[in-house]
């Protein structure tokens, strides 16, 4: 299709080249030579194909619900000006910017990525981007389990679960072990047991979410940083809802060093769940041990001042088997998205939008514990999402409320069955008060008041 | 090229001098023309016991980062620390302010494994064609 | 200000005013109405810029970054083919832009729906049985590929299977992978040919091995053509075989890895199937498995149940997730609209001509400049400096540069390691003759500066915003961000 080839341009290069017909460029051993066509449906017109894709887009009709899904992927609002910017040709098609000299645009833009994710969590380092924050959370790990010689990690259960199964899979494959803090009655981890848990030295680090997947602030409080520090066991810090940042205390100032983290509602789309942008950032000691791509402000030759990739001798394509990770390709673009909308929110429009996500999740809960049969269940504070305690099932709540279009948020119980009864419901600043008294009056129709036994 | 002559070498491009007990390490001029601009070094802790051979820390250049072997086995009692902010010395003078690290040797036969200055030279004039 | 002239660009935190940005929203509360002051952060340092501000230095900085959309990019091993923009159009869609990825299954049918359908074309044009969307890129691809492979011996009691065997010419992820999943890495010598020989690796096979990674064509962009011969030896030793899906634009419709015997695979969809660079990412990199190791693949499946589908997490083998949610959809919608747009015989004819252009191209870079390799290549060739590094001094890198000034972004440099002063060039289907021939000019044109003025080469590039970096004090002093 976007072949510019004419038979006659062929003719001429086969020519050159000097054979007589393609087929014999195209030459394979017999034994591995294609027996039939490939199998696939023919080949679509540019009209055609949009037709097609509009029909299916069409068929994901939950698009057209209410939503109070959260959970990991937020809805936000995602300024006009932030795709305009970043859909532009030459960000969209460039590569990695190795040849410095014609890439200066798409390095300053990282650098200043980085410098945003150091200023939002108060680190010191942070890197290019990684997939998302479930892999930035798994490379941390790593990280710590490199820098401490300690294959052990003890991470909380109120770290969102995607994230634990993936940092499960990415242990299993060095052959790291996990131990789990669990998660108290109100919502935060409980930590009473920690001095206990490090006490042998053998964790490389304690993971926390601030904040979790509860929905709850869960920063490690100051009077357990002594025993991080006594036991030489490095913090963790996983921060999934990013826009927390705008206005909660950074990870930097609970004791983390380092910081993994999602940036997905810097924004980016919802799109069914990526391409998202993972960050991961520490303290300067951990510099040699971050995984990825840096950019570093130099000069050239001249005296200019020039962006350039640097560190890259820790990366894969040099290092190879001693390389600190394996990533190659980031999620540069998914970070511009992510740095444009930070610099035309500015200070201002971050702490604004952040303060609203807050009212409108106090709406929210106020409105639906309002209802009979509908508890709050955690009483530790919030960002922008909390649970709820339905008195029964709640994939059987959440399909009666689907039924009248809305979706009232996560079920609970299928990440962890002693909450089966619970709801994650999560507001943003795109929650509106007539979606909010939406979801009271049907609660009311489809809770019903526990009865006491 | 002609190499110190009162120095041995390793096949890693390591050169040691020895002086009674005390034995000090650092890379060739040969490794670090081949590195580049070094940026960064990581040498082994005061007090850790180094094999000869084994590795012994990690040598980062812009291009490519190289371990770094100990041409001789015993126990580091000195590294050089103004190497920390100023890497690039092993790039200007390899064989003297570049030097890397102290040793007190366990065992002086281990000098038979290594190579002399003419049969360090060969070894680069091959590696060279 | 031009963008071509040289003075830079401030930073984002050099402008802007306290109260200058744009509302976007309504006004909220003050934060600590909701919490306590304690948990509240005291300082944003993040400047506020207008919106005109903003469009203005990202403007600018999009002109300062070479794309394929500006000039031909023949960065061998990347295929930088054209990427069409009702690719885009389609991802953005509503239906798809504004999915929840909690979403229940029965009302996301349309995304379930492209996930399965471009999982069996992949499986089709490359001839495994089955595929998954999880990984993120192709480096996080040969990741999960590893794990499975793993977790397949361990499951068949064969805990002595330590090592992956790479070849020498392999790009730098596999070994990273393979050391990221504990294995061992050995490395395998290429023969005179180019190739892998069935001697080398008879001779490093063994009841050790787990996984031999290998690429075809190779990054030489030769085709190995004993691949065959070479899947058998290693299956005998019980390993298993997997296919780096770079070098997959060379062989759509001519060949197939699951007819070679490969097991596992990734395929770079940002490579072969015109996801969008994005300056270094986001990309794609599904895998695909031969049947026998189905059930390893990373949740969730998708499964179809007649004209339904859904996520299926109930997959009590395999080896989890490896990332947060799904998949990069917006791109899996992009793949799709590709395949969909071209069918068998488009993506046959994609191949033919990028392996076409490529020849083209390496008949007329090697009147200059020395073929180590001097046969026919598929979508891609190597040459090197080495004579003219010998005779002028000028190196492959200084031909890189040169080439920026002429308005061409520069082959991949020094890669595969096998070949001295090493220029890969991967012209890709969709540049036409004229680009082809301008480019050989050009190269052919700096290749005699070299040899009449070399110091005009040495000292490339002179026109674009910056000059040569000072990468040595970049790495020496490192200023990773902004600190005011």
């Amino acid at each position: 299709m976007y072949t510019p080839h004419t038979e006659h341009e062929i003719a001429a290069m086969l020519e050159r080249i000097g054979v007589a017909s393609l087929d014999e460029l195209m030459r394979v051993p017999e034994e591995v030579a294609l027996r039939a066509p490939l199998s696939l449906p023919p080949a679509l017109t540019e009209r055609e194909i949009r037709s097609l894709f509009e029909t299916y887009a069409r068929r994901n009709e939950a698009v057209g619900y209410v939503s109070f899904l959260g959970a990991g992927a937020y809805r936000h609002y995602i300024p006009s000006v932030i795709p305009a910017l970043a859909m532009r040709g030459e960000f969209l098609t460039a590569y990695t910017p190795y040849q410095a000299e014609v890439s200066q645009g798409y390095l300053q833009a990282i650098y200043e990525w980085q410098s945003y994710i150091c200023m939002l969590t108060g680190m010191e380092i942070a890197n290019a981007s990684v997939y998302d924050g479930a892999t930035a959370l798994a490379e941390s790990v790593i990280m710590a389990v490199n820098a401490t010689g300690r294959r052990r990690v003890l991470v909380s259960r109120a770290v969102h679960p995607n994230y634990r199964a993936v940092l499960a899979a990415y242990c299993d494959g060095i052959d790291v072990a996990i131990d789990e803090l669990p998660i108290g009655d109100d919502g935060r981890t409980e930590l009473t047991d920690l001095d206990e848990r490090l006490a042998d030295h053998a964790h490389a680090a304690v993971v926390l979410q601030s904040p979790n997947v509860m929905g709850v602030l869960d920063p490690l409080p100051d009077e357990r940083r002594a025993s991080l520090a006594a036991s030489r066991t490095i913090l963790i810090a996983t921060v999934a809802e990013a826009l927390s940042l705008g206005v909660l205390q950074p990870p930097a100032a609970w004791g983390a060093q380092i910081v993994a983290g999602e940036a997905q509602s810097f924004g980016i789309p919802l799109a069914y769940g990526g391409p998202y942008a993972g960050f991961i950032a520490t303290t300067a000691e951990h510099l040699r041990r971050i995984p990825g791509r840096l950019v570093g402000r130099t000069v050239d030759k001249d005296g200019r001042t020039a962006y350039v990739l640097t560190l890259q001798a820790r990366e894969q394509h040099i290092r190879r088997e001693k390389a600190s990770s394996n990533i190659c390709t980031n999620q540069a673009h998914c970070a511009l998205i992510a740095t444009i909308y930070l610099a035309a929110m500015g200070a201002t429009g971050l702490r604004n939008v952040a303060a609203l996500n807050l009212e409108r999740a106090r709406e929210l809960s106020e409105a639906v514990c309002s209802v009979d049969g509908v508890r709050l269940r955690f009483s530790a504070p919030f960002f922008n999402e909390f649970v709820v305690d339905v008195g029964r099932p709640a994939a059987e709540v959440l399909d009666a409320l689907r039924e009248r279009r809305i979706l009232g948020g996560l079920d609970l119980g299928r990440f962890y069955p002693e909450y089966a009864t619970s709801i994650l419901m999560t507001a943003t600043e795109l929650t509106t008060r007539d979606e909010i008294a939406a979801l009271r009056s049907a609660l009311k129709e489809v809770v019903r008041p526990h009865v006491a036994a | 090229m002609a190499q110190p002559q009162d120095l041995l070498y390793s096949k890693e491009h390591e050169w040691v001098k020895l002086e009674g007990k005390t034995a000090i390490v650092g890379i060739t001029e040969y490794a670090q023309e081949s590195l580049g601009d070094i940026v960064y070094v990581e040498l082994p802790k005061v007090g850790t016991r180094v094999e000869q051979f084994g590795a012994a820390g990690v040598v980062e250049s812009v291009k490519a980062v190289s371990d770094l072997f100990s041409p001789i086995g015993g126990e580091v009692i000195e590294v050089n620390t103004a190497l920390e902010n100023d890497p690039a010395a092993i790039n200007r003078d390899p064989y003297g302010a570049g030097w890397m690290f102290k040793v007190a040797v366990a065992d002086r036969s281990q000098a038979a494994n290594l190579l002399d200055a003419a049969a360090y030279e060969r070894l680069v004039a091959e590696a060279a064609s | 200000m031009s963008p071509h002239d040289r003075t830079g660009e401030p930073l984002i935190f050099e402008t802007g005013a306290p109260g200058r940005g744009t509302r976007y929203l309504e006004e909220a509360q003050p934060a600590d109405r909701f919490l306590p002051p304690e948990m509240l952060r005291d300082t944003l340092p993040l400047p506020d810029n207008s919106e005109l501000d903003v469009v203005r230095h990202f403007t600018r900085l999009s002109q300062r970054t070479f794309g394929i959309d500006v000039g031909f990019y023949p960065l061998g091993s990347c295929t930088m083919k054209y990427n069409p923009r009702v690719n885009d159009d389609v991802a953005s869609l509503s239906g798809f832009r504004d999915l929840h990825p909690f979403a229940p299954d029965d009302l996301a049918q349309g995304a379930l729906r492209v996930m399965y359908e471009l999982e069996r074309a992949l499986s089709e044009i490359f001839g495994m049985a089955e595929f998954s969307l999880n990984p993120s890129a192709g480096a996080h691809g040969e990741l999960a590929a590893l794990l499975i492979a793993k977790k397949y011996f361990r499951e068949r009691g064969e805990h002595g299977r330590t090592t992956v065997i790479v070849p020498d010419t392999a790009h730098g992820t596999n070994p990273a992978s393979a050391a990221m999943v504990g294995f061992k890495v050995i490395s395998l010598p290429s023969d005179a040919r180019g190739r892998v020989s069935v001697a080398e690796i008879e001779k490093v096979v063994g009841p050790e091995t787990a996984v031999c990674m290998m690429t075809n064509p190779n990054t030489l962009g030769l085709f190995e053509d004993h691949i065959h011969e070479i899947a058998a030896v290693v299956h005998r030793a019980g390993g298993l075989m997997y296919y780096d899906g770079a070098n997959a634009n060379a062989l759509m419709g001519n060949a197939r890895p699951g007819d070679m015997g490969f097991d596992l695979m990734h395929v770079n969809t940002h490579k072969t199937f015109t996801i969008p660079h994005g300056g270094g990412g986001a990309g794609h990199g599904p895998i695909g498995v031969a049947a026998h190791l189905r059930d390893y693949l990373p949740v969730p499946r998708v499964v179809r149940e007649g004209e339904r589908f859904r996520l299926s997490f109930d997959e009590p083998r395999s080896i989890g997730p490896v990332r947060s949610f799904w998949s990069n959809f917006a791109h899996a919608v992009r793949a799709l609209a590709f395949i969909r747009a071209n069918g068998a015989e488009g993506l046959t004819r994609v191949s033919r001509l990028a392996v076409l252009n490529a020849n083209y191209l390496r008949v007329l870079v090697r009147e200059y400049l020395e073929a180590p390799y001097d046969e026919p290549c598929r979508h891609e060739f190597v040459v090197s400096a080495q004579r003219l590094k010998n005779e002028t001094g000028v190196r492959a890198l200084d031909l890189a540069k040169a080439l920026l000034d002429r308005g061409f972004m520069a082959p991949t440099m020094y890669f595969p390691l096998i070949v001295p002063e090493c220029l890969m060039i991967e012209p890709t289907e969709t540049e036409s003759k004229e680009t082809l021939d301008a480019f050989a000019e050009a190269l052919r044109e700096i290749v005699e500066t070299a040899r009449t003025n070399p110091e005009a080469v040495t000292s490339a590039p002179v026109t674009t915003p910056v000059g040569r970096v000072d990468e040595a004090r970049a790495a020496r002093q490192p200023d990773l961000r902004w600190k005011g």
